[in-house]
């Protein structure tokens, strides 16, 4: 067991290796430039200058062994405190000229809560709902859930935003439409707004999470509930709850948990769209500057850590499985 | 003298003669800081707090707040003395006759938010700073003409030029070249910069407020300078500058929801504006400076090497027919609204540079467009209603930025080009390629693959010598000057090039003005460019806002000593 894990992080690295080379490729070769967003009475070489002091000049391949340098060694020997902080250049951004370590630093708390708590109750509404809708198939539940995760799967969510900002926000004036990421909890008032804004990027990410999970659940939940064993248990004159919440969930579970380990990856990653139109100061809102601005140090930063946490993420929900699933411990 | 300085003046000198005392009467009003918070939304959010190494409009805004030049621009264009006493000009003495130096002085008793006072040596300093190799500051072209500053006195800056400069404003006036604490930016000099996180995301300045807290990508917090030289302003005790979203979430949270009171650059629909405006709990506001959104014709035929002429559109009745098949009014209305006016003019500010000679431009005649080039032989010879000349179909490239008004305007040209028989094809590309001047891309600006495209222009300041340079002869972008130069059409008449060089030898701003008039008339009466609309700056702010004074010469903000809450 543990040479199978050990096994699998040492083939995730070369994996990781390649990606970031890809993503460097790509983003090198994709048409754009850091200038473009200047004003037009910003003379062409003092662009130029300015695209120097950025180290834009120097070939790629040498760019991309900086880049590794400082991501695989400077980065984390700065934050382990091996190397003190002006012995080396870091990943410097092209739009701040900062590090691009400290500006992900300052975002991930704004992106874990809010994206953190979305997920976490997306989750457990589709489990909910998901064993409720099989347990009663047909019934009043199964068919309002499977008409949530229809809305959930088709409506994007630049979409349901738009709306619950129209209804809770402009109408009925309960929630604010833009997200005060200055806002610090120091008591019971200050939690409240913090909950009111809050509200709505949480609605509308976890109804996204909702649509994607409830359907796995429901699925799986109705073909243990048809299972002999259950019928075994029910006979045995179980309670039904018993039934449901500890003889079939678990098995349940084992197809389920593959795709919740593989979204979760995306708390850290942000959400993109919804980030942006509530102004969440999160990662998903960093990539969307950044890919704006052709600020590709960031960028490349950024998309590197999320295929990072991606591959991690898949380790994890395959050393997960056996432990739900006894049959898979001894492979 | 403006009002404002006058009590600028004289707040500092009572604030000399009796420091205890002036500083008792703020306290007793209780005018500084006496009005909250102020909230204001960029939806482009600031990246640094220092102009010099970012040239973009939002972080020059946000920066102004703090950092301050020493002369700023009016609403109007016209300079205003900020940190210096008065503007120096050849009559007071303070421009050298033979206009190679330009003498500054500073206001007395300014001092910097830490207490410090301000010298001379800050400005420089801040000239230094920008110059220094490996810096990739932003601001360089307006200090590049410098050749040294000499500081004979505490107060006293003298600016010499390599060359005689009959409009030596370029540094220091507006808010590009804000003047930054010597002492704080001492050890950030050439390739240093970028490792002076701190003084970049917060310098200390002298204007009405410090920074407290500034997250980059997001939001800054600004507090009242408590040592502002005006003792009873800003009236606002903090400014919560935040960031992100787009324009239409921007002017929801002023216009709809009240959650802001400030929201910059509205480039909004016109109805979606108007019915954001509706729910009356805030305004909009317009200012005008020199953007034009223009036409430009390629004078040569796009690709040629060696360059051939077009064989249609170096004819300028070809030109004038497109431009006279074009309803300017209907365009503005239709795309602009509040945010644009018709212009017939490509220098359409300040009022005195503004012409007056090209009335009437705006008035779309079809009659008149199909006789002109019925006379110039290009007729539908085949009825497919396209008119042709010598087997060639009269059919035409027309690229632009990918932009839902551009796209808008392309379509509504085409079909009015298409009544007088004339063909076009619209090509829309990606914004980051089309003005990125890359000259490895085929797609750019510069390069022109097309036979007309449409972006926009802008004088840099009021003075608009820089901007009709743009025109000369040899700044048309080719292949041995790397693509580089704004005249893009490859126009070349001699004698506009005469009209410059004179215009470059002139110091009286009469006779400056007088120049550029007759330049730009040049421009608009051979049909180079087509003005299309004069572009404004649209921003909007809560009714209970009051002081705001949009400015589109200088920042949005320069003014912000003086926005209060209004009662009730």
């Amino acid at each position: 067991m543990r040479f199978y894990a050990l096994r699998r992080l040492a083939m995730a690295l070369p994996t990781l290796l390649v990606i970031s080379a890809v993503i460097f490729a790509l983003l090198d070769l994709a048409p754009g430039d850091p200038m473009a967003q200047l004003p037009d009475t910003i003379p062409p070489d003092v662009r130029d200058d300015m695209r120097a002091a950025l180290g834009m000049g120097r070939p790629a391949p040498v760019r991309y062994g900086l880049w590794l340098w400082q991501m695989v060694v400077v980065e984390p020997g700065i934050f382990l405190g091996l190397i003190p902080e002006d012995a080396a250049t870091r990943i410097l951004s092209w739009q701040t000229r900062a590090p691009v370590m400290t500006q992900i630093a300052q975002r991930l708390p704004q992106t874990i809560i809010v994206m953190g708590s979305a997920y976490a109750l997306g989750i457990t509404i589709a489990i909910g709902l998901g064993i409720l809708s099989a347990w009663r198939r047909g019934g009043a539940i199964d068919q309002a859930g499977t008409g949530l995760a229809a809305i959930g799967y088709a409506l994007p969510p630049f979409f349901t935003a738009a709306v619950l900002i129209y209804i809770f926000a402009i109408q009925l004036n309960w929630a604010p439409t833009i997200y005060d990421t200055t806002l610090r909890v120091t008591g019971w008032d200050s939690l409240a707004a913090q909950l009111r804004q809050m509200a709505l990027p949480i609605a509308v990410l976890s109804l996204q999470t909702t649509a994607q999970i409830t359907r796995y659940m429901r699925a799986a939940m109705l073909e243990t509930l048809g299972q002999e064993y259950i019928r075994a248990a029910r006979a045995k004159g179980l309670r039904e709850r018993t039934v449901l919440m500890v003889h079939a969930l678990r098995n349940s579970m084992i197809p389920v948990v593959p795709v919740i380990a593989l979204g979760a990856p995306q708390i850290f990653a942000g959400a993109i769209i919804t980030e942006s139109i509530f102004g969440v100061n999160g990662i998903g809102q960093l990539l969307l500057i950044s890919l704006r601005a052709g600020d590709l140090p960031v960028v490349q930063t950024v998309t590197v850590l999320i295929a990072a946490l991606i591959v991690l993420a898949n380790l994890a929900s395959d050393l997960a499985l056996p432990w739900l699933d006894p049959r898979l411990r001894d492979a | 003298m403006s009002k404002r300085s006058v009590a600028a003046s004289v707040a500092i000198a009572l604030k000399l003669i009796t420091p205890a005392f002036a500083s008792s009467i703020a306290a007793e009003t209780g005018a500084r800081g006496t009005d909250g918070t102020l909230r204001i939304l960029y939806w482009q959010a600031p990246s640094t707090l220092n102009p010099y190494l970012s040239g973009g409009v939002k972080d020059i805004e946000a920066a102004s707040l703090v950092l301050e030049p020493l002369a700023r621009l009016s609403p109007e264009g016209e300079m205003i003395p900020w940190l210096a006493k008065d503007i120096p000009t050849v009559a007071n003495g303070g421009v050298a006759p033979d206009l190679r130096s330009i003498r500054w002085q500073l206001l007395p008793g300014l001092t910097w938010s830490d207490g410090s006072a301000v010298t001379s040596a800050d400005i420089a300093f801040t000239y230094r700073y920008c110059m220094a190799p490996g810096a990739g500051c932003a601001q360089a072209a307006k200090f590049r003409d410098l050749d040294r500053i000499e500081t004979p006195g505490p107060l006293t800056a003298v600016l010499y030029f390599a060359q005689p400069k009959p409009f030596p404003y370029g540094p220091f006036v507006g808010s590009q070249t804000p003047l930054l604490q010597a002492a704080q930016f001492a050890d950030c000099l050439g390739p240093r910069a970028p490792s002076c996180t701190e003084a970049n995301f917060a310098p200390i300045g002298t204007g009405p407020f410090k920074v407290t807290e500034f997250r980059p990508g997001d939001a800054a917090i600004f507090e009242a300078n408590a040592a502002y030289r005006m003792p009873n302003s800003p009236a606002f005790a903090q400014v919560l500058l935040k960031g992100g979203g787009d324009a239409m979430s921007a002017g929801r949270a002023v216009l709809e929801t009240g959650e802001f009171d400030y929201a910059w650059n509205l480039q909004l629909g016109p109805d979606i504006l108007a019915a954001m405006a509706t729910r009356g709990k805030g305004q909009i506001t317009t200012a005008f400076a020199t953007l034009v959104e223009r036409l430009t014709f390629n004078l040569h035929v796009p690709g040629s090497q060696p360059p051939q002429p077009h064989p249609a559109l170096s004819d300028i009745a070809m030109r004038r027919a497109l431009s006279m098949a074009l309803d300017q009014e209907a365009m503005v209305a239709f795309g602009y609204g509040a945010a644009g006016r018709v212009t017939c003019n490509m220098l359409p500010a300040p009022p005195a540079y503004a012409s007056a000679a090209n009335q009437g431009c705006a008035t779309q005649d079809l009659d008149g467009a199909r006789d002109l080039l019925t006379q110039t032989g290009w007729i539908d010879t085949d009825g497919d209603g396209v008119r042709d000349r010598e087997g060639a179909r009269l059919e035409f490239m027309f690229q632009t930025s990918t932009n839902a008004v551009r796209q808008d305007f392309q379509a509504l040209a085409k079909e009015w080009w298409r009544q007088i028989g004339v063909a076009t094809k619209l090509r829309a590309i990606d914004a980051s390629v089309f003005f990125s001047g890359d000259p490895g891309s085929p797609d750019t600006l510069e390069k022109f693959d097309a036979d007309i495209e449409m972006f926009a222009g802008a004088s840099d300041g009021p003075d608009p010598e820089a901007y009709l340079a743009g025109w000369a002869c040899d700044a048309a972008p080719d292949a041995q000057n790397g693509w580089r130069g704004q005249n893009v059409g490859h126009w070349c008449d001699p004698a506009y090039d005469a009209l410059l060089d004179r215009l470059s030898r002139t110091a009286d701003l009469v006779d400056r003005a007088a120049l550029a008039r007759q330049l730009n008339d040049m421009l608009v009466q051979q049909y180079v460019a087509v003005p299309l609309v004069d572009r404004g700056r649209v921003s909007a702010h809560a009714n209970s806002l009051g002081g705001v004074q949009i400015n589109a010469w200088d920042s949005e903000l320069w003014n912000i000593a003086d926005w209060h809450r209004l009662p009730g």
